[in-house]
């Protein structure tokens, strides 16, 4: 690791100050990749601002029908949320299983959806969700959020203060996880409000996150994993690596995406 | 004593300290003035050096040092060099290329040590490597042993035509090509036995420290055998005279087989520490650690079993490519040869057998010997065949298997081995009993009503261990004795010190090692110390693996303590005015047996060093050394069993069950047997399942982290049904035959017959992973 310097606010003010001061700082969300890569010497920030510590970041609510999280609420917080697990169980489920518990005690939603690997699972229920990022400057939706691997809607020194979304009548998270990281080579997260039904799927696409449009028409036509044996997944524009196949990858989908509406 | 002794489950004494943090490991060790090694390693596989620039390391902030090779070789430190000469079947001998410990003027794998920084801190030393310019021009690259077989391929060692090593045989190619060509049935295949990572939890570590005014060194280092290290060191590479250097091997966490080798880093930091007149610390990161630990396995075979219309094995053929990598390491040639061919036989009569092995430079990491080490490889081929053959012949598993099997001992194979003792049936019928194996059509029909494919699939294992007569291994090229030595302390008090030149990197030799001097003198085992890993506090001694330490190493120590019991009966007889025939140890006391005369141990200990009342002529002390030379290998055999359920939509495999029945013959500490087997096929279903080492074409490792590298985690393991059945070892004094290997040896064949049951295929390549398993299913649909 090279030389950084650390710093903690206790506000998103001084937050923001801090990384507005050092264009060479970075924000520290629970580090679960940034520490790793900065280990490897793959990354070399002047300064390391750590927003755990930022009373404003954390927590869960419930208001009405609309769920708040903080972006510095870990993953093991989201996991273990009473109000989660009754408003929308799929997204505590998906939580519960990110990496191992040392990551789910470490690691942060707001952390995850800044970071936007193609891999990680939390992109996809933002997007199934269709939830708001709101940021120290803005709001956004998952939809204008996500815009490649590991790129976003946020400019410099923009940080996510807390995403929000309506709880959905069912929701879930499948997916099949890569055997040596245990990030997703296929997940998928359904997602039912009223008429409209949205499908997510994380860990699969060259582009990272993406929609999958004519599994959510098959479904909003009929919400049953049966409906999805007619869809067709192309394996174009999927990843191809050791461990998976684009064609593979296709196959996980629709399984992925059969159970996670059974579980829903 | 008998809830201490031998045979008794009793907790590992060295766990307090292991699972509190209070271990002492090579970087915990600190010594004045210690400064830090960071190595300059070669990013490309296969590359002629044109220039080395350390001028801009040099001026960078806390730099000690930068030496190169060329320096190096200023100081005549030696080339690293391989242990084991092995001749190619036209009576010439192996063609070995030139290793470094820092390359000079060519580069030959991915991790290839160049330079090294020595600094103030860590940081600051690889702060400076980063600095270190080297002008390269990349060569031709080739990773796989079959194409750099073929013309044309790129040469890896100039004195190493077609990058072939040794091509060497064994066993009759006349007898065995006559017997296939009688046959009734040949079942043939052609075998890949999939390249691994050892992945020790403690990475490699050195910390070197040159004494100018002693003109003497100290090593601190992750090694398995420091006085094998010592002497290498010494005689090899020119670093000092044996009386000069200390090696001391601290805890050490972990090994599998790849820290028995001598690497270029230790080298260079005694060297290093010496030139730049500091102490010198390398501990090799993880990514260092995937790059040039000594790899595993790597074979590709073709192989014919020759059958007689009853289904009786006539002969067997064995041709095997394998890949030791870019160097010899130390004790690489021996794997694929005598660890290897000489199992062939397995559990079966078979009249015939040939083998030939061909080993191959390729630009990847070094190969040598781990956890099994060539036996996993025979094993693994033996038992594809006869599942493969028993499918084709339309019988059982088990009924093949039986019909084949060695039922008289000893039993001479046609390859080198003679099997001293066994039940080979025993243990199958256990396995199957616990398996429930009748019961599997039930199971299987059950699964496929939920969507699973369960399949069921036996491995019969048997290996050689307690590694080994020394003359007979020196006939075979070895440059090294296998006996082991051990030193009995009994203090003045009449606790115990057991020096030993085994070495425990997670064996549990402090408590085992201890159960059998608390057995002989009835003392408590926290009375008892053993002391092993320093080469200034322990007689000479060859150190662990291959399983020895159990019967080689503890045979050792029970040949020291009946020379300490004979002496202390002398002494009790003498104080109880007995016969000495008449003294019996038991209950903390040495008593005449039959009467109530008896004399408390530790008196009878105080008596050796007062020497007030001593038998007339008898020297005071009680202390006794004694050097164990086994008079044969030692054979544990087993059956292991395994049932799995593939997810066809996902092609993921799920163990359900495994059963293993092993026959170690007798056992010390039943707990920490468990534990060995536990670990074993834990290895072994990472083997079948998970692990896979893969080097793209350009000679770059792909799976260099554990993001691309699957070890098994605890959710990949069933809980394991372990059992044991024993027919005593005969060649050594305690009955022995060692349970470190058996694990990884004899389960990846029973995972992957279990998984081509259950996918309906004739074979499947290690690894079974998600991704082939589902690959193999829509081939076939």
């Amino acid at each position: 690791m090279y030389e950084t310097n650390y710093h903690r606010p206790s506000t998103v003010e001084e937050a923001v100050a801090l990384l507005s001061a050092n264009p060479d700082a970075k924000p520290l969300a629970g580090g679960q990749t940034l520490i790793p890569t900065m280990k490897q010497r793959l990354a070399a920030p002047s300064d390391l601002v750590d927003l755990r510590h930022i009373e404003a970041l954390r927590g869960i609510k419930l208001e009405g029908r609309r769920i708040i999280i903080g972006a510095a609420t870990t993953h093991a917080e989201v996991a273990g949320s009473e109000a989660l697990q009754s408003a929308c169980p799929g997204l505590a489920s998906l939580a519960a299983h990110i990496g191992d518990p040392h990551v789910r005690h470490m690691g942060t939603l707001g952390g995850s959806v800044a970071n936007n690997d193609p891999a990680a699972d939390y992109p996809s229920a933002m997007l199934a969700l269709d939830a708001t990022i709101h940021t120290s400057t803005r709001d956004i939706k998952a939809d204008d959020y996500f815009t490649g691997l590991f790129e976003t809607a946020l400019d410099e020194g923009e940080i996510i203060v807390a995403v929000s979304f309506e709880a959905p009548e069912k929701a879930a998270y499948a997916k099949f996880a890569n055997p040596a990281s245990l990030y997703a080579m296929a997940g998928v997260f359904v997602a039912r409000h009223g008429a409209g039904v949205r499908v997510a799927v994380t860990g699969a696409g060259s582009d990272g996150v993406f929609r999958q449009g004519d599994m959510e028409a098959a479904l909003s036509a009929n919400w049953s994993p049966a409906a999805l044996d007619s869809v067709t997944v192309s394996a174009d524009d999927l990843m191809d690596d050791l461990h998976a196949s684009a064609a593979y990858r296709a196959s996980l989908i629709k399984t992925m995406a059969k159970r996670a509406v059974a579980a829903a | 004593m008998g809830l201490q002794g031998i045979g008794a489950a009793v907790p590992r004494k060295e766990d307090r300290r292991f699972t509190t943090g209070a271990g002492r490991y090579t970087d915990d060790m600190v010594v004045q003035g210690m400064r830090h090694a960071a190595f300059v390693r070669s990013p490309h596989a296969h590359a002629t050096i044109k220039g080395i620039d350390t001028s801009a390391a040099e001026g960078m902030p806390g730099v000690v040092g930068v030496l190169t090779g060329a320096q190096l070789k200023e100081d005549g430190i030696g080339n690293l060099i391989c242990g084991w000469a092995i001749s190619s079947k036209d009576g010439s001998p192996m063609n070995m290329g030139e290793w470094s410990p820092l390359a000079v003027g060519k580069v030959r794998y991915v991790g290839d040590a160049v330079v090294v920084v020595v600094a103030e801190t860590r940081a600051q030393a690889r702060d400076a490597a980063e600095a270190v310019m080297i002008d390269y021009e990349e060569l031709p690259v080739v990773v796989d042993a079959v194409e750099a077989l073929k013309d044309g391929a790129p040469q890896v060692h100039e004195n190493a035509p077609g990058n072939l090593i040794y091509d060497w045989e064994i066993g009759e190619r006349d007898a065995t090509d006559a017997a296939i060509a009688g046959a009734a049935h040949v079942t043939k295949m052609k075998i890949r036995n999939n390249r691994l990572v050892p992945n020790a939890m403690e990475p490699r570590a050195a910390l070197a420290k040159y004494d100018k005014a002693e003109d003497h060194y100290t090593l601190w280092t992750t090694s398995q055998n420091p006085h094998v290290a010592r002497l290498v060191l010494s005689a090899f590479y020119n670093v000092a005279p044996e009386n000069k250097l200390r090696v001391i091997a601290p805890d050490v966490g972990g090994g599998f087989g790849s820290k028995i080798y001598i690497y270029p880093e230790e080298i260079v930091c005694l060297w290093a520490s010496k030139r730049t007149g500091v102490p010198v610390k390398w501990v090799a990161d993880r990514t260092e650690s995937f790059l040039t630990d000594a790899h595993g396995r790597d074979h590709v075979t073709e192989v014919e079993m020759a059958f007689d219309a009853e289904n009786r094995i006539l002969g067997l053929k064995v041709d095997t490519i394998a890949n030791l990598g870019a160097y010899m390491s130390l004790f690489s040639s021996a794997v694929p040869t005598y660890l290897y061919a000489t199992l062939l036989s397995g559990q079966y009569v078979i009249p015939a057998i040939h083998a030939n092995v061909r080993t191959v430079y390729t630009n990847t990491a070094p190969v040598d010997a781990y956890r099994g080490a060539g036996r996993p490889e025979a094993t693994y081929l033996l038992e594809r065949l006869m599942e493969t053959a028993a499918r084709e012949l339309g019988v059982s598993p088990a009924e093949l298997r039986r019909k084949n099997f060695i039922r008289e001992f000893p039993y001479q194979t046609p390859v080198i081995m003679c099997y001293d003792a066994g039940d080979y049936e025993a243990s199958l019928d256990a396995a199957m009993k616990a398996a429930d194996w009748d019961g599997f059509p039930a199971r299987k029909a059950e699964a496929a009503s939920r969507g699973k494919l369960r399949g069921i699939g036996m491995s019969c294992y048997i290996e050689a261990c307690g590694i080994a007569p020394s003359a007979a291994v020196g006939a075979l090229g070895a440059g090294v004795g296998l006996w082991e030595s051990a030193e009995v302390r009994v203090n003045a008090v009449g606790t115990v010190e057991v020096l030993t030149g085994s070495h425990s990197h997670g064996q549990g030799h402090e408590t085992t090692f201890a159960q059998l001097v608390s057995d002989r003198f009835s003392i408590p085992l926290d009375q008892v110390n053993i002391v092993h890993g320093d080469t200034d506090k322990v007689q000479m001694g060859m150190g662990t693996y291959g399983s020895r330490s159990g019967a080689v190493g503890m045979s050792a120590i029970a040949k020291a303590l009946d020379k300490v019991e004979t002496k202390a009966k002398k002494i009790a007889a003498h104080l109880l005015e007995a016969d000495e025939g008449d003294i019996v140890i038991e209950d903390g006391h040495c008593k005449v047996a039959g009467t109530d005369k008896q004399v408390p141990w530790f008196q009878v200990a105080l008596a050796a060093y007062t020497a007030h009342n001593l038998p007339d002529g008898m020297e005071p002390g009680l202390k006794e050394g004694a050097f164990y030379d086994p008079s044969n290998f030692t054979f544990p055999a087993g059956c292991y069993i395994c049932e799995v359920e593939v997810d066809p939509e996902t092609g993921k495999t799920e163990v359900i069950q495994f059963v293993a029945s092993d026959d170690f013959g007798n056992i010390i500490n039943p707990l920490i047997v468990e534990g060995q087997v536990h670990g074993g096929i834990a290895q072994g279903i990472g083997q079948a399942l998970l692990e896979d080492t893969a080097y793209d074409a350009s000679g770059q490792l792909l799976t260099a982290s554990y993001m691309d590298y699957a070890m098994p985690r605890a959710a990949d393991l069933p809980s394991f049904q372990v059992s044991n059945t024993v027919t005593p070892c005969p060649s050594n004094p305690l009955g022995i035959k060692g349970c470190g290997e058996a694990g990884a040896i004899g389960s990846p064949p029973a995972l992957i017959n279990a998984v081509t049951d259950a996918i309906g295929v004739r074979d499947i390549t290690m690894p079974a992973s998600p991704r082939r398993v589902w690959e193999t299913l829509n081939a076939k649909a």
